[in-house]
């Protein structure tokens, strides 16, 4: 009976998780003893050898830290973090640093291709076939271009690529701790410089155990070649991972960055807070987008990783423009507000987000706007997919100061509910204090509606791939904004995310 | 920190030393009010580190020592002229008989008067717990009370608030208690008014309870006193195929907040709840809407419009839940700001919370200054600037003042929008 191979086969794909990123690496690794206190945070600043402002701006972080209040006022609900009963610090063991990707551990190279992202210096990110041996220069302008990708795995960066084509620009890539070493003066300037240390409870912690994370200096008027990645993977078991990235985009230059990362299944919850700083100067532009893929937990919520991330960017020049694009399809749950504050003249602040939550899974996202200089402009879109018994929160502030005449802002929040029992929600924050500012704030909950299925359905697609086209189709306006390599990555995302959460 | 503390003390203080004066003393009441006093003694008057109240600061309010209006004034204050042939007069909180003119055929009486009879009905609406509600259980002397059986048309009634203390600074909270039975109807127009010299604090509370298809139109158009403050709070819950319908105009007082909760209970419930908020230069006004959807097929519509002149600011916020319960509900919210000055400030804060899959749920909020081109067309067509002006804010209020279909309230309502913009905003 072929019927029942069959049968088979289709309840296990169903019954299966889509979650085809969570294997676990076996590999040597070094850790700092569990626990957080002034000690963890000397390790870790020792093992990286850093300096001592760096190493007491930690510690200031830190003693901050420890008098600031867990936030509560996010729609997640989870229960108490023990910040005990985690390791800080998790590297694999290597002798003092790659110098090349030939030193890199084979195991790791390993686990980047398994993810789709090979540190060879050849192909461009997952679902894109790779463009052998060619260098950045032999890609026409415009074209489909490779991307530099620096992988953080567990506490440390373990490669970067592309890094000699780029100096040829003047450009700066490499993991912060690197950047500690070679460039102190500009981290030292731009560190906290748009995050400071006692900004929220998470940004705080971070800047007291921060391990590695991604640092980008475009100078003034380059327009970086290629798109730049940060690849982060949590492997080992009860660790979080605490990354830093900064990037500054001097006068006159543009970059794109993108960022994606995922981690094994496990049972237990793991704490992802990340800090991101941008800084765009006079005319500069940075684009940055996000693949959130972290393992989101099973279908009874049990384990996936609190991702809790404080992103932001200073428009600190003229015409200069921030735009953030994220799909967030994984974590157990998403505390996330990637944030623009348009201090120079004419600045412009764009948020465009997805965001899906399955199963168990809750996300409470958004962004802030923050218009100081004259004619700023921001533009928010936000689309919210809550399925299964997932919460999706939209919280959105767009605040205008007395002096940014002119003032701009358009925000859209969509949400799209599958399923009786999950939530949708929408709390935007507006605040005006200028005459001649104009705001303007839409949102709209709904679920799919019966003859958009039956006109699909009557096609031939199933229920299942019916719904996935007409959440494309609802997503649509964001998924545009994504690198292209990352669009085609997305799309499939969405259609995985959903799985089970139909019939 | 401390103010806060004093404020809550000096209004327990109050709760303390008049304790056996404040009517209800041997009955029921007297547990409500300990409870209430004891609720109020945790939660402290309302201050800006609470989510609720981010926007509207208390602290002048905590800090103004306020008292009561221990005796009545003798002689009887101007009043506004009667539009409805019944009307309701409460002088500083309390009923003034000699100059109300009540409906018959339904209980239309001073809550003090009938304490007694109100057990179980007094503090049952939900949100007892919520401070200002708290603060109105323990010092509340008086209020009206409307019972309507089933059936019953109660035509147009008016129910009229006015200060009148200029000595000292007085505080009162009336308590009033709004029921319609079964297919019920009624129209309560609501004004409240006081001396522009004087801060009171006029803190009401409204309990209405709207049966299975009665329809409640309640119009509040508030005219305090410019030194006033008004917090006021609305707990209403409507019935299968029932209807409550809010307009509030907030044109007066220094700080106002007009907080209302409405739930839907039963299928097909109905609610409308549209206001206009005009500030002038030291007005601070707010409106904090709450739509609780908890049954299916409800309806729900917002439509909220400030206008800002001078040195003011608005506030709205509005929150719209649709419960898992509560399938196929459509619910719209629309709030919208005018700026007419370069030193006005507003702060909106719309939210939907939904559990529901089957819904139709959308908020919108807009804000901005006068149209330039707009004006510009008025001129070209030899209209005078202020006249221009004057015919843009309306046209921006008309959206919101278009619910209002009672002919009298319409006149009412008008008559108070043009007051403001001659005297204030012009």
């Amino acid at each position: 009976m072929p019927a029942v191979a069959e049968t088979i086969e289709t309840v296990q794909s169903v019954t299966e998780s889509g979650y085809k990123w969570g294997f676990e690496t076996d590999i040597e690794m070094e850790f700092a003893p569990k626990g957080l206190n002034e000690d963890i945070v000397r390790f870790i600043s020792a093992k990286k050898n850093e300096p001592a402002w760096l190493l007491e701006w930690r510690l200031k972080a830190f003693a901050l830290w420890q008098k600031m209040e867990e936030p509560d006022w996010a729609a997640v609900s989870y229960p108490k973090i023990d910040y005990q009963d985690a390791y800080y610090y998790a590297a694999p063991k290597t002798k003092a640093g790659p110098k090349s990707l030939d030193e890199v551990d084979p195991e790791l190279l390993k686990t980047y291709a398994k993810l789709g992202i090979p540190l060879k210096e050849q192909a461009i990110l997952a679902g894109v076939e790779g463009a052998g041996e060619t260098p950045a220069e032999a890609f026409p302008a415009g074209g489909r271009m490779p991307v530099a990708v620096d992988a953080v795995f567990d506490s440390v960066s373990v490669a970067t690529t592309f890094k000699k084509t780029l100096e040829a620009q003047g450009i700066i890539f490499c993991s912060i701790s690197e950047a500690v070493q070679t460039h102190p003066e500009l981290v030292r300037e731009y560190l906290g410089s748009v995050v400071p240390q006692a900004d929220n409870y998470f940004a705080a912690l971070n800047s007291a155990v921060f391990t590695d994370g991604s640092f980008v200096y475009i100078p003034k008027g380059v327009r970086c070649p290629m798109e730049l990645s940060t690849y982060f993977r949590i492997n080992a078991k009860s660790t979080g991972q605490f990354e830093r990235t900064l990037i500054i985009a001097d006068a006159g230059s543009q970059v794109s960055y993108l960022e994606g990362c995922t981690a094994p299944m496990r049972d237990e919850n793991q704490l992802h807070a990340a800090v991101v700083e941008l800084v765009a100067m006079d005319d500069a532009t940075i684009k940055y987008s996000t693949v959130q893929n972290w393992y989101p937990g099973d279908e009874n919520g049990v384990g996936g990783i609190y991702n809790f991330v404080t992103k932001r960017g200073a428009c600190r020049g003229a015409r200069s423009k921030i735009s953030w694009t994220q799909v967030e399809t994984g974590s157990a749950i998403t505390w996330k507000y990637p944030s623009c504050i348009l201090q120079g003249d004419d600045s412009v602040g764009e948020f465009y987000s997805v965001a899906i939550t399955n199963n168990r899974q809750q996300a409470d996202t958004g962004t802030k706007m923050f218009h100081i200089g004259r004619n700023t402009r921001s533009t928010i879109v936000s689309k919210g997919i809550s399925a299964g018994r997932g919460q999706n929160t939209y919280r959105g502030l767009v605040k205008i100061s007395p002096k940014a005449t002119g003032a701009r802002n358009f925000t859209q929040c969509d949400s799209l509910l599958i399923g009786d029992q999950c939530g949708a929600h929408t709390v935007p924050y507006i605040e005006n204090r200028c005459l001649s500012a104009k705001v303007e704030h839409e949102a709209t909950t709904s679920r799919i509606a019966e003859d958009q299925l039956f006109y699909c359905r009557q096609r031939g697609l199933n229920e299942e791939e019916a719904v996935g086209l007409i959440v494309n189709g609802f997503c649509r306006e964001v998924l545009k904004e994504l690198p292209m390599e990352f669009a085609v990555e997305a799309q499939k995302l969405l259609a995985i995310s959903l799985e089970g959460s139909v019939g | 920190m401390n103010a806060m503390t004093t404020g809550s003390d000096a209004f327990l203080a109050r709760y303390d030393g008049l304790g056996g004066r404040l009517p209800g003393r041997d009955g029921y009441v007297a547990g409500l009010r300990a409870r209430a006093a004891e609720a109020f003694r945790v939660a402290g008057l309302p201050h800006r580190r609470l989510e609720a109240w981010r926007y509207t600061d208390l602290s002048a309010v905590a800090q103004a020592g306020f008292t009561e209006a221990l005796t009545l004034v003798e002689e009887a204050p101007a009043l506004p002229p009667a539009r409805a042939p019944h009307r309701a007069v409460f002088v500083d909180g309390r009923f003034a008989a000699n100059l109300s003119r009540m409906p018959e055929g339904f209980r239309a009486v001073s809550l003090a008067g009938a304490l007694d009879a109100a057990e179980g009905v007094l503090g049952s609406a939900p949100e007892q717990g919520l401070a200002l509600v708290a603060l109105n259980t323990m010092l509340f002397e008086d209020g009206l009370w409307l019972d309507l059986p089933e059936g019953t048309d109660g035509g147009t009634m008016e129910l009229l608030s006015v200060a009148t203390h200029t000595d000292r600074p007085i505080a009162f909270h009336p308590r009033h208690i709004i029921r319609l039975g079964r297919g019920s109807t009624l129209t309560l127009i609501e004004t409240a008014t006081g001396p522009n010299g004087a801060a009171y604090l006029h803190n009401p509370v409204y309990e209405i309870a709207v049966a299975e298809g009665a329809t409640l139109s309640h119009v509040r158009l508030q005219r305090e006193g410019r030194k006033a403050f008004q917090l006021s709070t609305v707990l209403a819950s409507v019935q299968a195929g029932g209807t409550y319908d809010n307009f509030t105009l907030n044109a007066g007082g220094r700080l106002v907040r007009n907080e209302i909760h409405t739930a839907l209970l039963g299928p097909k419930a109905a609610c409308h709840m549209n206001g206009a908020q005009l500030a002038a230069d030291g007005q601070h006004a707010d409106t904090t809407t709450f739509l609780d959807h908890a049954a299916p097929d409800c309806a729900s519509r917002q439509t909220y419009k400030t206008v800002l002149a001078g040195k003011s600011r608005g506030v709205f916020q509005g929150k719209i839940l649709v419960r898992q319960a509560a399938q196929r509900t459509d619910g719209y919210q629309m709030n919208q700001a005018l700026l007419l000055s370069e030193e006005a400030e507003i702060d909106a804060k719309p939210q939907l919370e939904i559990y529901a899959d089957d819904v139709k749920c959308s908020h919108g909020a807009t804000v901005g200054a006068l149209d330039e081109s707009q004006l510009f067309y008025l001129r070209s067509r030899g209209i005078p600037a202020e006249e221009a002006r004057a015919m843009l804010v309306q046209a921006f209020l008309t959206e919101a003042v278009e619910g209002v279909t009672d002919p009298l309230a319409q006149d009412a309502l008008a008559e108070a929008v043009e007051g403001w913009w001659e005297k204030e905003a012009a």
